[in-house]
């Protein structure tokens, strides 16, 4: 068996860990074995499915629009996922959508234009999850503060537009400050990293048998890449839902304060 | 000058003209009211909390659009001036000062982003505050402090209207007499002044002319003279 292939047993394995998980909950009365055992569990049924899915779709036989389709199919996903986190913000599912499309076009135009990976389903696929994965947390994060930002301060905004300043100019300063919260957490833990903890897509590859500076050049192109994209995601939503909060004659909509 | 009741069609710097507003197309608030705004003069909104005042200073800045009715800026109906210029040209001045995060330079260019330092000193002492206030951090303003700049920076947009709505009533009685002496000298420049209160001693004070308002209609010329007569002898008492 080689480093990368764990099987059937070795995964069992690992699930002692859970089993001690379980074990800890009982002992400390956490009441929480159960949904341990429930979430463990789910994970399995669900990541088995997508690996024999993937495994169609990455076969090096099948058409590479597969993949494409795939990617399709997460983005449908993750403007769903956007909504159900933030149902409060009004228009989240097409601007969270859209903000995802626009994600997968610009970060696979630059891995790809570029040739820094091949056009290949088993680079489409993940690159793409991953970029998506991130930005979706980000949206929904910017979402809120700039529903809660521009609520919260509804007077000064209002005090702004009374001052003749367009709805551009009005809410610059308190969409500014919401999209530097969103961003402020990517660019610490792309600072952090390496030091603090080693990166997914890195550990793979070492655990995979290839060599770790090869490694570090890949996790570091990932890492720039979702850095981007959570910077375009947060952008795209960022103007988009500001957008919604006014009218085109520049009046402030009443908005729901979003819910933590 | 005791206060009197503006007819609709007298002077046309700002009017208001059947205007009806619904809460998200819903609860009808105003039901109906007009008003005329005169040049140079205090025209006071009066009337009873809930009776809709704030919601109709809201209509003459555009912040809020009328469901039914028009208002109307030097003849012309306001839906079909630039919001921006409109409201330029007739300020607002809110209950509350809302000094914006920074100085009160920053503070001041809001009105007039192209203001040197002379420009924004002058307009901090037209409104009793001294020029050299340029540099202060807006929130460590004290509240009549904070609102006198709210309302330089108001000036700044050159206005022919300023709309006030209760601008003194989170201020102490000296500077409440402060701001209503800055808006008369105000008028006396030739500004419209709207504003809004429901304090009788104060409309007394200030008021050119004084429209009341009840339950989100004009009130008839009894119930206006009523309501005053109410204000003096609550005064009295």
């Amino acid at each position: 068996m080689s480093a990368t292939q764990i099987g059937w047993a070795g995964l069992l394995g690992s699930f002692v860990l859970v089993v001690v998980a379980v074990a800890l909950s009982f002992s400390q009365r956490l009441q929480l074995s159960r949904s341990m055992l429930w979430a463990s569990a789910r994970a399995a049924v669900q990541l088995l499915l997508v690996g024999f899915a993937l495994r169609l779709v990455l076969d090096s036989n099948a058409s590479v629009w597969w993949a494409w389709l795939w990617v399709v199919i997460m983005i449908g996903f993750a403007g769903f996922t956007i909504r159900s986190r933030a149902k409060e913000i009004p228009g989240i599912f097409l601007l969270g959508t859209l903000s995802m499309l626009t994600v997968v076009v610009v970060s696979l135009s630059v891995i790809f234009g570029f040739h820094v990976f091949p056009i290949e389903g088993r680079t489409i696929v993940p690159i793409a999850g991953m970029m998506i994965g991130n930005s979706m947390t980000a949206c929904v994060l910017v979402g809120r503060r700039i529903v809660g930002e521009l609520s919260e301060k509804r007077d000064e905004v209002e005090a702004r537009l009374a001052l003749g300043q367009s709805w551009q100019d009005a809410s610059r300063p308190y969409v500014r400050s919401a999209l530097r919260t969103a961003l402020v957490p990517q660019i610490e833990s792309t600072k952090a990293v390496g030091l603090v903890f080693l990166p997914g897509a890195m550990t793979g590859l070492v655990l995979a048998g290839v060599d770790a500076v090869n490694a570090v050049t890949v996790q570091l192109a990932i890492m720039y890449l979702i850095l981007g994209s959570v910077a375009t995601s947060v952008t795209v939503i960022g103007l988009g839902l500001t957008r919604r909060v006014f009218t085109p004659d520049h009046r402030m909509r009443s908005i729901a304060r979003a819910t933590s | 000058m005791s206060p009197t009741r503006i007819p609709a069609e007298s002077a046309e710097l700002l009017s208001f003209q059947g205007v009806r507003f619904a809460v998200d197309g819903e609860r009808e608030i105003l039901h109906g009211v007009s008003l005329s705004v005169a040049p140079a003069a205090v025209t006071v909104l009066a009337g009873p909390s809930g009776a809709g005042k704030s919601t109709l200073l809201r209509l003459g800045n555009r912040l809020d659009i009328p469901s039914a009715g028009s208002v109307r800026f030097r003849g012309e109906d306001s839906s079909v001036i630039d919001p921006r210029e409109l409201r330029r040209r007739v300020g607002m001045v809110f209950q509350t000062p809302v000094p914006f995060a920074g100085s009160v330079r920053a503070n001041l260019k809001v009105g007039a982003p192209q203001g040197g330092d002379e420009e924004l000193g002058r307009s901090l002492e037209r409104v009793g505050l001294e020029g050299s206030l340029l540099d202060r951090v807006a929130d460590d303003l004290s509240g009549g402090e904070a609102q006198r700049m709210c309302i330089a920076r108001t000036l700044l947009t050159h206005p022919e209207v300023i709309l006030m709505d209760e601008p003194t009533s989170a201020l102490d009685h000296e500077n409440r007499l402060g701001i209503e002496r800055l808006a008369k000298e105000l008028a006396h420049e030739g500004i419209g002044i709207l504003w809004v209160s429901h304090d009788l001693a104060q409309v007394r004070r200030i008021a050119d002319h004084a429209v009341v308002l009840i339950d989100g209609r004009n009130a008839s010329i009894e119930e206006t003279a009523a309501y005053l007569d109410q204000g003096i002898s609550e005064d009295e008492s």
